[in-house]
């Protein structure tokens, strides 16, 4: 424990926590710049952003598992280094991870007992976690094995685990994404009843409603700077969101749109149930995307676009066979391969594992994406399928010039290629079939700023030359930049697309916080 | 009376050896690592027992001998494995041939020569009551090592604070890092105790149940004492019924020739395979009986990040 005793103001004008100029570089860019930020004794603050704003790099360097490049962190007015997670805990900050680290296979109270030192009798342990769980309202039974428990039931074992040590501020990186909204409020209760007992808890969520029902103070950041701090509870749901997402406003010039009549895509009624405890239920999605146009979707993470990815492109097949219309065929019960083969591109949202294998060769993945759709070119041999070595190397060679994808060996495997060099190679795979739809999921995550203004340029340009483009996007200012109509996407259902010159940051926030389906009051 | 004692002696010492090495693999398997080179450490053992009781005379130091060889060998798969991240699958079969080779070396100039056997306890009185002297207070050392081994092992992994962090590693190695636990060290001494514990099996083997050395003599109980820990689901009591099991069926198809029953060796020789097979499905056909019992992280390589 640090000693507290060179404080002499009064302990309620001293913040528990504060971070001054915390600044954390991964190569080039600053994921953490200059941010300050402080948290109140009894207070519950939360930590707002869009992915990759720079939240979860400032959480691990507040608990100890990445180490800043500059800045000093204070408890209670002291300035602390916390170098490791059992530095932090020791100090008194515990936290409830996203992504559980559960033992599914032992026992609630053995999965507990793993995190105290090796002296602590597991009986002990087992009464201890029945008499805090009922202590605050989350019922557990110490002997229930985790592998038998709902998600909800892990997340009170992780919180029960967090709670034994007694911590004086408890991190949450967004624990309802995997809530029922019964078990939310019996969360949400617990909360209130831990900082009813003068511990701080610092929230991190997408979902302002719940922002603004349990927080008293924001911090709100963006592209790794703090942008903004404001009581939640004195704004809108609007209001954060625009704050959220930039309300800066840029002059988007827009282009002219060379949209024209022919549709391409066709959503009609789409319904997926969700496949898994994370994922989103697609909910009656309809969209038409014409040729020569491009088709922004926008939405905060984890609503629903990773499942209209795989609806759209086949990965995920529909019960209906008119619920996807590419081209005019009815592809709802079709795989992947046909989709591609009637003119249907993709580009996932994961490059590395998902859009190319990483161990293989550039044109070995440029094979595995076009075996099917360039099957006439790409193969020899009818039936044998002999692989055209040369076909292929030279298709990659376009990609690789037509994108400027710089690399290191003349085909190198996909894996020693930079994100942004990768990001137009397997954009770029795609653009090379001239397809008459593509569809792309985050285009330009993580990539650097010359990256992303080629790729966003290539894809204006797919979309003049008559293909029509959907894009998934979190950046709201790629969205605006790029497309013509603006959908947002919020739990599993889809907004009708506006002309992006008729839409503003302010509604598509409104519409990313679900606030549209309930009347648009304001 | 006399003959079911001697069967019941027979049975002891046939199962001996699986029991050993298949309560060394599960401790390994339990921690999350599948170590294939059982046969191998096992005739490593069966070797440097044989030659050490050769040349001191003693047996109970060439069984220390031959534990210190499984450890050993065992130690070079966890260097492979564990700091070098080789495929343990790949690592494992090539400890199995080497150890086979390498023995079949070592051993060239003691074959055909008479080995020493351990002989049985001789505790005055209890030893020589009616039955159960023989079989409680007069059979070989080894023999009860192997019984309190299997008891031990079980308090160790279900009651001990070590045991609850090697299970912990064998189901999630990113959980148990994440909470400070030292995933290689944890399997390091597992692959260890495995490799000690298959060294003794193959002591038990050329110092107590044919007290000679014979090239490749282990005959695949390496493998059978692999598919017992599977049969087991990798629960310390079912290893002991399923080694006896098996050491029952192969006793039982010396007698069962001799009394002229027509069932065919092969197909006695094949039952712990197939039982196994049968127990695999059982298992996959449940998934809470996976979760439960299998090691989730069985054979997968763990390389912390940063």
């Amino acid at each position: 424990m640090v000693s507290t005793q060179h404080i002499d103001e009064p302990i309620n004008a001293v913040p528990l926590l504060e971070a001054r100029g915390i600044t954390k570089i991964f190569g080039t860019l600053k994921a953490n710049d200059n941010v300050d930020f402080a948290i109140q004794k009894s207070e519950i603050h939360a930590l707002l952003g869009e992915n990759g704003a720079g939240k979860s790099t400032l959480v691990k360097i507040l608990f100890g598992s990445l180490q800043q490049n500059e800045g000093v962190v204070l408890w209670n007015g002291e300035t602390v280094s916390v170098r490791s997670p059992s530095e932090a805990r020791d100090l008194g900050i515990g936290m409830v991870f996203q992504h559980f680290s559960l033992f599914e296979a032992l026992t609630v109270a053995e999965n507990i007992a793993l995190s105290f030192d090796a002296n602590t009798p597991l009986d002990n342990i087992a009464t201890r976690t029945r008499d805090l769980s009922q202590q605050y309202g989350l019922p557990l039974d110490p002997d229930a094995v985790v592998g038998d428990l709902s998600v909800g039931e892990r997340q009170r074992v992780e919180i029960i685990r967090c709670l034994m040590q007694d911590p004086q501020l408890i991190i949450l990186d967004e624990p309802t994404s995997v809530l029922t909204p019964q078990e939310a409020d019996t969360l949400f209760e617990t909360l209130f009843r831990l900082r009813d007992e003068g511990r701080s808890i610092l929230y991190i969520s997408h979902r302002l409603e719940e922002v603004q029902r349990l927080c008293s103070a924001a911090t709100i950041m963006r592209h790794g700077k703090v942008v903004d701090a404001c009581d939640p509870r004195q704004e809108t749901a609007g209001s954060l969101a625009s704050k959220m997402v930039g309300a800066e406003i840029d002059e988007v010039v827009h282009r002219e749109s060379a949209a024209t009549d022919k549709v391409v895509l066709q959503l009609n009624g789409l319904n997926m149930p969700s496949t898994h405890p994370f994922a989103v239920a697609l909910k009656d999605i309809n969209l038409t995307v014409n040729a020569g146009e491009v088709v922004g979707i926008a939405g905060i993470a984890g609503n629903g676009q990773g499942e209209l990815f795989g609806a759209i492109s086949g990965e995920d097949v529909s019960t209906n066979a008119n619920a996807v219309v590419i081209d005019g065929h009815a592809v709802g019960l079709k795989n992947i391969s046909e989709r591609r083969k009637i003119g249907g591109a993709f580009v996932p949202e994961e490059r590395l594992g998902h859009g190319a294998v990483p161990a293989l060769a550039l044109s070995d993945n440029m094979y595995l994406a076009r075996h099917a759709s360039d099957s006439g070119d790409f193969q020899s041999g009818g039936s044998l399928k002999v692989i055209a070595k040369n076909a292929i190397k030279n298709a990659t060679k376009r990609v690789v010039e037509a994108m400027d994808v710089r690399k290191s060996a003349e085909n190198p495997p996909a894996a020693a290629l930079s994100g942004g060099n990768l990001q137009k190679f397997v954009v770029g795979r795609e653009l090379d079939r001239k397809p008459v739809f593509l569809l792309v999921n985050q285009p330009t995550w993580g990539v650097d700023a010359g990256a992303a203004a080629h790729i966003r340029q290539a894809l204006i340009d797919l979309a003049a030359s008559g293909s029509a483009v959907l894009m998934i996007s979190q950046d709201l200012d790629e969205i605006f930049e790029v497309a013509d109509r603006i959908a947002v996407m919020a739990d599993g259902r889809l907004s009708q697309p506006e002309p992006t010159a008729r839409m503003s940051r302010e509604r598509v926030g409104l519409l990313m916080s679900g606030a549209a389906e309930n009347g648009e009051a304001a | 009376m006399d003959v079911w004692i001697s069967i019941i002696l027979s049975v002891c010492a046939a199962s001996t050896p699986l029991l050993l090495a298949a309560t060394g693999e599960l401790v390994v398997e339990r921690s999350g690592v599948l170590n294939l080179g059982v046969e191998g450490m096992m005739i490593m053992g069966a070797v440097a027992g044989f030659a050490t009781a050769q040349v001191t005379g003693n047996p109970y130091i060439g069984a220390l001998v031959a534990i210190g060889a499984g450890a050993l060998f065992s130690l070079l798969f966890a260097f492979l494995t564990l700091t070098l991240v080789a495929n343990q699958v790949a690592t494992g079969l090539a400890l199995t041939i080497l150890g086979i080779g390498l023995s079949g070396m070592i051993g060239e100039g003691f074959v055909g020569q008479p080995g020493i056997r351990m002989e049985g306890l001789n505790i005055p009185f209890l030893s020589d009551l009616p039955i159960v002297g023989q079989l409680f207070f007069g059979q070989d050392l080894i023999f009860y090592v192997s019984i309190a081994l299997v008891f031990g092992v079980s308090w160790f992994l279900f009651k001990t604070r070590a045991g609850l962090t090697l299970r912990s590693v064998g189901d999630n190695h990113t959980s148990a890092h994440a909470l400070g636990i030292n995933v290689i060290k944890v399997r390091y001494l597992a692959v260890l105790f495995g490799g000690a514990c298959a060294g003794l099996a193959g002591a038990h083997l050329s110092l107590v149940y044919v007290p000679q050395w014979v090239e490749g003599m282990t005959a695949g109980r390496g493998w059978i004492a692999l598919a017992l820990v599977v049969f087991a689901s990798w629960r310390p009591g079912r290893v002991l019924i399923g080694a006896y099991l098996f050491g029952a069926v192969t006793i039982g198809q010396f007698h069962a020739q001799a009394i002229g029953i027509a069932i065919p060796a092969q197909f006695l020789t094949s039952l712990p395979y197939i039982a196994t097979i049968v127990v695999l499905v059982l298992i996959a056909r449940n998934r809470r009986m996976t979760m439960l019992n299998t090691p989730a992280s069985l054979g997968q390589s763990f390389v912390p990040d940063r």
